[in-house]
Parts: structure tokens; C-alpha cells; sequence
């Protein structure tokens, strides 16, 4: 699958789409290919506060759980509760089924992050080793 | 698998054994009382140690128990510890027991052996490290060679060497944990003394410690009292408390001690040098055909990988199913995590010969499938009622109960 | 008498394909120093016919035929029949733990039934598939209180059983976890008013037993709106099961921790019971323990797995809701024939009768001592007061094989000389009558207990 140009990605395999001083963050492709089944999103109330880098939440197949990592810092907006239910949509289309929307404290921490060129050629390393 | 012997249950069974009211006057308890004595001075001896616990009432909840026995002694040495050392090996329990009475995990690497890296000790070992939880032969029927000097590693900073004997099978009657330097661990006596699986339990798990850990048992422990009868001592101001109501699984000390005495010494020695026989024998037939990820001697369990198999889209997981059919229960899938794609397999003592001879046939013909029809055993089981299930409808949304029809 | 299906022949023929000459070779990996020389000590191997005996002996030490008036969270009931049969059953009594779930369909549907009817029983929207007994399923669930509302400390029912309050405190206080005592009122019940005060804004959850340990029922509802109010969860521990079948289920609690030993499962001296913790669905997440769930087969065919495992240790590691890892399946599948066998309507007749029994002897007891809590309503168990020492009225009762109460000093010393009864549909009238008679004989000629007397019977 080809990784949209339109938004960052992260070593942790989690994507962020900025619009001015609001983000939208979701995982991977790749993410979502090596979880397997996704039967549960956890995620952060609205009105959270988050840090670049820390755990925002879990992401859980049948036999595995995996640490969710905020790819920059900022409030939670709103979260994409659909997910509760259908947690499925995450495999099914991984780049549109966002998890959550945050203000962003510092729109340049994006700066730091993957291109979608650079990811790409990232997982492309991690698989080869 | 274990086999469960029958008289075990006929014994448990006997009136007043089976319907004594843990409340009822220690003067009509004797029986009880001696059963509970017997027992543990048995598992003394084998263990090696100097003092027990029956109270806990599984493995996991023994390893609760001894963590906790770690950390009073520590806070008596007035030196309250931080963290655990576990390696990567470990069987979950061990963390999340580790968390549960508050220590941090700090994870140990294996070496290209499969056991504790030395170095990785030395270097991580410090005087915030409680204990090293060490499962012994590992999770990987590793026995820990250099034992002598983990637990030197761990002494000489004043650390505290955990066994978790869920493995004590591979060991009774050969060798004592309480004399290769082992300061407090736990046994499962499904595991070693042949109380029933039970389709998951019950468990008990007694907890076998060094003298200077005895004042910190759980209350109440068993005594002689002075007029020679038994009898529970409840004053213990240095005890790290009640673990469980009452005194433990007691239906389970019946069947492990009838066990024991089923066995003698020469019995439980002869039982654990079959069951180490039985994994090497296996190891050895199908050595060529699964991948071996660590060629060190095997003790009562050996660990193969689906390497091989996995390269025609086949995992550990669908090779057990296709066991299955073949009239095999399957191994342990998927553990340790240190071997991806881990097929476990653990024969005990309890199998013949001729039994093991037709489980390395059809691994054997299970890889030969996987070759040249690796979809039969994707789509395995084919004999049972139910065809392989949905585990990912089930999580994605339970259904943990019957409900009536509207 | 050895377990060992393989001849000397067998052993030689095996050790030869390894490639070895001896079984020494199979333990050289362990360092020689280490490697034991000679016989364990422990009794020589026995025959099976000295092993019964061994064991029937240990059973009449233990005193046999004796009428017990004891509960005091273990209870004598009536065990079916149709219990040992089933589960002495290979496909239950050996089957291993229900991974494959293709071929553990009997175990894991076992369990969806016991997980069902529990649900049924509380009112409760999701059972686990047990724990380990009624204290540590109340101690698990005050941790899975601890986790949810992210707050610290506990308050605890004096009235709740001192054996499980002891369990709450040792996995708490090493937790760095604050507990209170709330105590209890003249009628035996919560002290509401005084309870109240011990809510803090950091209370995590309050911890209360009905019916409590003295066989009183609490007034769920209104504490549930008081917890509620603070915004803390209410844990209630059931440790008498047939309780269920007559008194209105705690259904106001967050959480329930139950000790299901009255169904079915023998007093055996005090295990292996079996626990359990049942809740609302929106905390299943953080409920300790394994769960089995229903689900389709390939060709859309019902059945059962193991699920939500990823709360578990063997996932989750450190971050797991508990370290539990294997459920009572066997004492929970004792409890599920219990219940199958009783059914709705045998429930409730045992429940009828068992209170029919206890209203009895409590008001026989009250004719010739006090009856303490007697206003408040009770199920199977009331608290006698006596001028003399229960330990020495007991060790009298002991002569003529009778069991007395549970004497409640060594816990309750501000109860004085009180003992816990117990009545079940099992104690029989003239039972009753005779225990009675010997308790009113011994008030009425009170002496001073000789000290030898009472320490034997001391526990």
C-alpha cells in the first residue's frame, strides 16, 4: 500500500495529518498488517493532555496488545468512537480510520517526524533485519 | 500430560478427610493437621529447603507469596528494594506478579544458549535489585548451568534468587534447589505431584524458603505444641499475612502426598528420569524436521520453532490444530516469547515407548503435509465437532453469556 | 506401586537412538557438586492398599460423626450425588487447561453455563470464570476498583469475614493502599452514619459482605447510594452462595466477589474452593481472571473459546489486571451441577429451609441466652452471647460429638462471650434440641472454665 503524502508518520507506526493547529492521529498499514485482527482501541478521554512520545493508548489483537505512542504533544479534541464498536476499521482502512483529533501545543514538533518516502523506506529496513 | 492417579481422588474422598469444617477444634483436626505435616516436611526434603507454606492456592499465587516474603525481609534489613530482575524466558506470571506487589520488572536477556546472560546479570545486578526470578530448567527445558554463580551474582549484593519450580518435575530426587543457592520458591503440585488438571485448575502453589525467611511466612504456620499435638500458631508479628481464607488447598496436599507416597525416593527419582528420557527421546526424532533454536541439552521439555514450516505460510498454531486429528492433544503454542513460532512439547513421564513413537510419526507427517498440502493443516482440525473457531468475533464482541430469547 | 508405563527394556532402547549409555547423561548439564547421591527422606514407596489405609486413619483422627453448628464462610450442605460422578469423568478430571478450543469444547461450554448462571444468580452482567476463593476474589476486586476509578484507598466492613478482611489488608498494605474499618451498629449491620464519614475523596471503593459475616443482611441500597454519591464503587463479598436463592442479590454493587463453595463443593478442610467475581459489562476490561465467550466455528457452527485473554498475565505481562492464571474449572464445574441439579425453584426451597432451620434453633437459643442482631434479618448464621466461655461450652458440647458455634473473641472481643451458629437444610431438629439443652445446662451452672479445658479446643 502506498503511505499518503498528506501527513508525518512515526517509528511507532502512527500517522498525523496536520490542519493548522489541529491534528488527526492514526496508526499504519504496516501497524495494522502486523497486529493482525484488531479487536479493541483503547483511547484517551477528550480534554487530555498529551506528550510527544508518550502512551496515548492500547491497540489489541486476540493474542497481543501494543502501546498506542503520540507522535506530537497536544490537548484531545475528540476521539473517533466508532472504533469502540467496529474496531475492525482499523484493518480494513487503516489511513482513514483516525483515532483521534488533538490541538497541537507545537505544530514544529511535526517537523521531526517521518515523510511518508521515509517511512516507507523505514519498514522496509525493519522487515530486512 | 501428567496422569492423575485414581486412588488420589478415592483417598480425598474419605469422610472425615473430605468434610472436615476448616473451623472445627484443632482437638478433632489431628488427621488433617498430620496430613499437612507430613506433606510439608516431604516437600522440604525434596526442595532442599528449611521451611514451608501450604496457604497459597495456586503457582501464580505463590509466587505472590514468596515476592511478598522478599520484600518483608528486605524492609527488615531495612533496606526496602525497588525491582526484580526476570528474564526474558520467564513465564508471564512473573511480571505481573512482580507488579502486583509493587516492584518494578526489569527484563533479562538469555544468551545464545538460552539461559541467563552472566554479563547482562553483572551489569544489571545492583542493591535495588530484590530478587532475580529464575525458572529453573527454564522455560526453554534449559537447566541453568552457571546456577552457582547467578545465585553468587545475586548474594553478593544482598539479592534474594527466586525459583519459580514450575519445572521442579525435571529435578526431584536428582537435585535440591535449597542446595544450589536458591533462597525462596514455589512448586505446583499439578505440575510435579500429580493433583488433577481439572480442565484449568484447581491449582495449589506452597512456598518453600531459606530459615532466615521464616519469620515472614503467611499466618498462620503448623506446630508441634507442647504436649505433642498439632496445631496453628497465629502470633506471627513478622508474617507478611494472610494470603488466602483458611489454610490452602487442602484437597490438593491429600492427592499430592498420596502421590508421594505412591512413589518413595526411588519412585519420584525414577519418575523424573523418564520424564527427561521422554523429551530427549522426542527431541531427537524430530531434530531435522523442526527447526531447533537452541541446541542445549534438553531437560524435561524441548522447544522447537515452525522456521522451517512457516516459509509455506504454516505457524505453530496450525500445526497443532492438524495434531489434533492425528489424536494428539497439542503442544504448548506460541511460549517463550524469546522463539517465535514456539512449538513446546512436553511429554512427562506418563507416556509409553510406543506412544511417543506414533506422536514423532505424525509430526513427522504433519511436516511432510505442510510440503506438499499445507492447506489441510491451514484448515486443520477436520475431526472435531467444531471446526477451527472464531477467536477474533469472540473479542471483538463478547458474548460471556446465555441470554434468553426475547 | 509406580505410575511409569516403560520397561527397563524400553528405557534402553530409548537412551540407545539418543545416542547415550546412561541416564546420567540426561543430568550432566547440572554441575556435579549439586547432583544428589542418594534418597530423598521421605517415606518409603507405600502399596495403594496402605495408602488408603494411611489416609482412613488420618480421617478418624479427625474426628468422624460429629453434628457441626459451624459456618463462618465454609458450610455444610448437601452434596448430589450426580457431583462426584460427573466430575470424576477423565474428560474433566484430567483435561488440561481449554486452549484448544476444538477439542475442550466440554470445559469451556462448562464454564459458559457456570459463567451464566452466576449472572443470573447476582444480577450481575459478566462473571469470570472463578478465582481462587470468596478472600482472594474480594481482595482482586477491590484491586480491579483500585484500577478503575484511579484512586488509592479502600474502606472495609468490619463486619465483613475477618479471614478475608486479613487477605484485603496483605494485598493492600504492600500496595502502599490505605484501608479503613467501618464498624458495625447494635443491629450487627453497617454503622451508615459513621460509615459515611470514612469516604474520602481518594476512596477507591467500599468493601462490605451480605449477608455479613454475623448471617445479618445488609441494607445494599442504601449504601450503594452512599458510595455512589462520593463517586466510589461498592464491592459486596457473598460467602454464603445459598443465600442467593432466597435473599434479593446485591444488584446496586459494581462489583461482586463470591465464594460458591455452599454449592456443591465439599468443606475439605478449607479448599480448594471456589471464588468468583462478577460485574457490569462496561468494567470487564479490568475483571481479573480467564473468561470464555461464544462464537462461531467455520461453517457458522456455535461454540467456545477462552477470551479477552489480552488482560492476562501471559499477554499483558506487568501491565496485566492480576497474576491469576488458573481458574477452580473443576470446583466451578462441581458448582455448575450444584445449581443445574437445584434449579430455580430447588434453590429456592434449600434457601427456605435453610432459613426455616435457623429461625428455629435461634429462637430455641434465645430462650436460655441472648440472641445478639436479632432484629436485623439474617439467613443461616446468628451470634449467641453466653455468660460462660464459648471455648468451654464448646469443649463440653465436643463430649457429646457436638461441634458448637465459632467462638468470636479472638476477632469481635468487644462481643464478649459470643459464638457464630450455623444452621443448614443438613441440622436436624433433635440436633438442634440437643445443643441447645447443652448450652442451657452449661449457663446454668456457669463455672470458672479450667484453663486446660478451654486451650485444647482454642483456635
Amino acid at each position: 500500500m502506498a503511505y499518503p503524502t498528506d501527513r508525518k508518520y512515526t517509528k511507532e507506526h502512527e500517522w498525523i495529518q496536520a490542519s493548522g493547529a489541529t491534528a488527526t492521529v492514526g496508526i499504519t498499514d504496516h501497524a495494522q498488517e502486523s497486529l493482525g485482527d484488531i479487536v479493541f482501541v483503547e483511547l484517551p478521554k477528550v480534554g487530555a493532555e498529551l506528550a510527544a512520545g508518550k502512551t496515548f493508548g492500547t491497540v489489541e489483537s486476540v493474542k497481543a496488545v501494543s502501546d498506542l505512542y503520540a507522535p506530537a504533544s497536544g490537548t484531545v479534541t475528540e476521539i473517533n468512537a466508532d472504533l469502540a464498536t467496529s474496531p475492525e476499521k482499523v484493518n480494513k482502512d487503516p489511513h482513514g480510520s483516525w483515532m483521534m483529533k488533538i490541538t497541537l501545543k507545537n505544530a514544529g514538533e511535526l517537523d521531526a517526524l517521518l515523510s511518508a518516502a521515509d517511512y516507507e523506506k523505514f519498514v522496509a529496513e525493519e522487515a530486512g533485519h | 500430560m501428567k496422569y492423575n492417579p485414581r486412588v488420589n481422588e478415592a483417598v480425598a474422598r474419605v469422610e472425615g478427610i473430605a468434610n472436615g469444617h476448616p473451623y472445627q477444634p484443632e482437638k478433632i483436626s489431628q488427621g488433617a493437621l498430620q496430613i499437612l505435616k507430613t506433606l510439608s516436611e516431604c516437600l522440604i526434603e525434596i526442595t532442599g529447603m528449611d521451611a514451608i507454606t501450604l496457604q497459597p492456592a495456586a503457582g501464580a499465587h505463590g509466587e505472590m507469596t514468596g515476592l511478598l516474603i522478599v520484600r518483608a525481609y528486605h524492609h527488615s534489613q531495612g533496606r526496602p528494594r525497588k525491582k526484580v530482575l526476570i528474564p526474558d524466558s520467564a513465564h508471564g506470571t512473573n511480571p505481573a506478579t512482580a507488579a502486583m506487589v509493587d516492584y518494578a520488572v526489569e527484563n533479562l536477556k538469555s544468551d545464545s544458549r538460552g539461559m541467563v546472560d552472566i554479563t547482562a546479570l553483572e551489569a544489571q545486578m545492583s542493591e535495588d535489585v530484590a530478587a532475580l526470578m529464575l525458572t529453573n530448567p527454564n522455560t526453554l527445558g534449559v537447566f541453568e548451568q552457571e546456577i552457582h554463580k547467578i545465585a553468587d551474582i545475586l548474594h553478593a549484593k544482598g539479592g534474594l534468587l527466586y525459583m519459580d519450580g514450575a519445572n521442579m518435575n525435571a529435578l526431584v530426587g536428582k537435585v535440591r534447589p535449597g542446595d544450589f543457592g536458591v533462597d525462596v520458591m514455589h512448586l505446583n503440585l499439578h505440575k510435579t505431584f500429580s493433583t488433577p488438571h481439572g480442565g484449568g485448575g484447581p491449582g495449589s502453589g506452597p512456598v518453600a524458603i531459606k530459615k532466615k525467611l521464616e519469620p515472614f511466612l503467611p499466618a498462620p504456620v503448623l506446630m508441634t505444641k507442647s504436649d505433642g499435638t498439632l496445631g496453628f500458631e497465629y502470633n506471627r508479628p513478622q508474617s507478611v499475612g494472610r494470603v488466602r481464607a483458611f489454610y490452602g488447598n487442602f484437597g490438593m496436599f491429600v492427592r499430592a502426598l498420596a502421590y508421594i507416597q505412591a512413589n518413595g525416593p526411588d519412585g519420584l527419582r525414577q519418575t523424573t528420569e523418564d520424564a527427561v528420557l521422554n523429551a530427549n527421546y522426542i527431541r531427537k526424532g524430530l531434530e531435522g524436521t523442526y527447526d531447533l533454536p537452541y541446541s542445549t541439552p534438553t531437560m524435561h521439555e524441548v522447544v522447537f520453532s515452525d522456521k522451517v514450516q512457516a516459509k509455506k505460510g504454516v505457524r505453530t498454531m496450525d500445526i497443532a490444530k492438524r495434531l489434533i486429528d492425528y489424536g494428539f492433544h497439542p503442544y504448548t503454542t506460541a511460549f517463550p516469547l524469546i522463539v517465535p513460532g514456539a512449538l513446546m512439547i512436553e511429554p512427562t513421564e506418563s507416556e509409553s515407548k510406543e506412544e511417543m513413537d506414533l506422536f514423532i510419526e505424525a509430526m513427522k507427517s504433519i511436516a511432510e503435509e505442510v510440503q506438499e498440502d499445507p492447506q489441510t493443516v491451514l484448515d486443520a482440525p477436520h475431526s472435531t465437532r467444531v471446526s477451527r473457531l472464531d477467536e477474533t468475533a469472540a473479542a471483538r464482541k463478547p458474548v460471556l453469556r446465555w441470554k434468553p430469547a426475547v | 506401586m509406580r505410575y511409569l508405563p516403560k520397561s527397563p527394556a524400553d528405557r534402553e532402547a530409548m537412551l540407545k537412538a539418543i545416542g547415550l549409555c546412561s541416564v546420567d547423561e540426561l543430568f550432566a548439564p547440572i554441575p556435579a557438586e549439586y547432583r544428589l547421591s542418594r534418597d530423598l527422606k521421605i517415606p518409603r514407596q507405600m502399596a495403594e492398599s496402605e495408602i488408603v489405609d494411611y489416609f482412613r486413619q488420618r480421617s478418624r483422627e479427625n474426628g468422624e460423626g460429629y453434628t457441626s453448628f459451624l459456618g463462618a464462610g465454609a458450610y455444610s450442605h448437601y452434596r448430589p450425588v450426580i457431583i462426584d460422578s460427573l466430575i470424576s469423568r477423565g474428560e474433566f478430571l484430567t483435561a488440561y487447561t481449554p486452549y484448544q478450543a476444538e477439542i475442550s469444547q466440554g470445559t469451556l461450554q462448562s464454564i459458559f453455563e457456570f459463567q451464566t448462571m452466576i449472572c443470573e444468580l447476582t444480577g450481575m452482567e459478566v462473571a469470570n470464570a472463578s478465582m481462587y476463593d470468596g478472600s482472594t476474589a474480594a481482595a482482586e476486586a477491590v484491586m480491579m476498583a483500585v484500577r478503575l476509578t484511579s484512586r488509592r484507598s479502600v474502606v472495609v466492613a468490619r463486619s465483613l469475614h475477618p479471614e478475608y478482611r486479613e487477605v484485603l489488608a496483605t494485598y493492600a498494605t504492600h500496595q502502599g493502599m490505605p484501608l479503613s474499618v467501618a464498624s458495625f451498629g447494635d443491629d450487627g449491620r453497617l454503622n451508615l452514619t459513621e460509615f459515611e464519614k470514612l469516604i474520602t475523596p481518594e476512596t477507591a471503593c467500599v468493601l462490605i459482605q451480605s449477608p455479613n459475616f454475623f448471617g445479618s443482611i445488609e441494607d445494599v441500597a442504601a449504601i450503594a447510594e452512599i458510595v455512589h454519591r462520593h463517586d466510589a464503587m461498592l464491592v459486596v463479598s457473598i460467602a454464603e452462595a445459598v443465600s442467593l436463592g432466597i435473599v434479593e442479590p446485591p444488584r446496586q454493587a459494581d462489583v461482586i466477589a463470591m465464594e460458591a463453595q455452599s454449592f456443591g463443593v465439599p468443606l475439605g478442610f478449607g479448599g480448594p474452593y471456589c471464588g468468583v467475581i462478577a460485574t457490569r459489562e462496561k468494567f470487564v476490561r479490568q475483571m481479573p481472571g480467564r473468561l470464555v465467550g461464544q462464537t462461531v466455528d467455520r461453517q457458522g457452527k456455535r461454540g467456545f473459546v477462552l477470551t479477552l485473554a489480552t488482560r492476562e498475565q501471559h499477554i499483558r505481562r506487568e501491565k496485566a489486571t492480576s497474576n491469576i492464571c488458573t481458574n477452580q474449572a473443576l470446583v466451578a464445574l462441581m458448582v455448575n451441577i450444584f445449581m443445574t441439579v437445584y434449579g430455580k425453584v430447588g434453590l429456592k426451597e434449600l434457601a427456605k429451609q435453610n432459613l426455616a432451620k435457623t429461625a428455629y434453633a435461634a429462637g430455641t437459643f434465645s430462650e436460655h441466652g441472648k440472641v445478639l442482631f436479632a432484629a436485623s434479618p439474617r439467613f443461616n448464621e446468628f451470634v449467641v452471647q453466653t455468660k460462660e466461655d464459648p471455648y468451654a461450652i464448646n469443649s463440653r458440647l465436643l463430649g457429646h460429638k457436638v461441634i458448637g458455634g465459632f467462638p468470636l473473641k479472638k476477632f469481635y472481643p468487644e462481643l464478649g462471650n459470643a459464638a457464630l451458629w450455623c444452621c443448614t437444610e443438613l441440622t436436624t431438629r433433635s440436633a438442634i434440641d440437643t445443643a441447645v439443652g447443652l448450652v442451657a445446662e452449661s449457663e446454668r451452672s456457669v463455672r470458672s472454665p479450667k484453663e486446660a479445658d478451654v486451650e485444647e479446643v482454642t483456635r
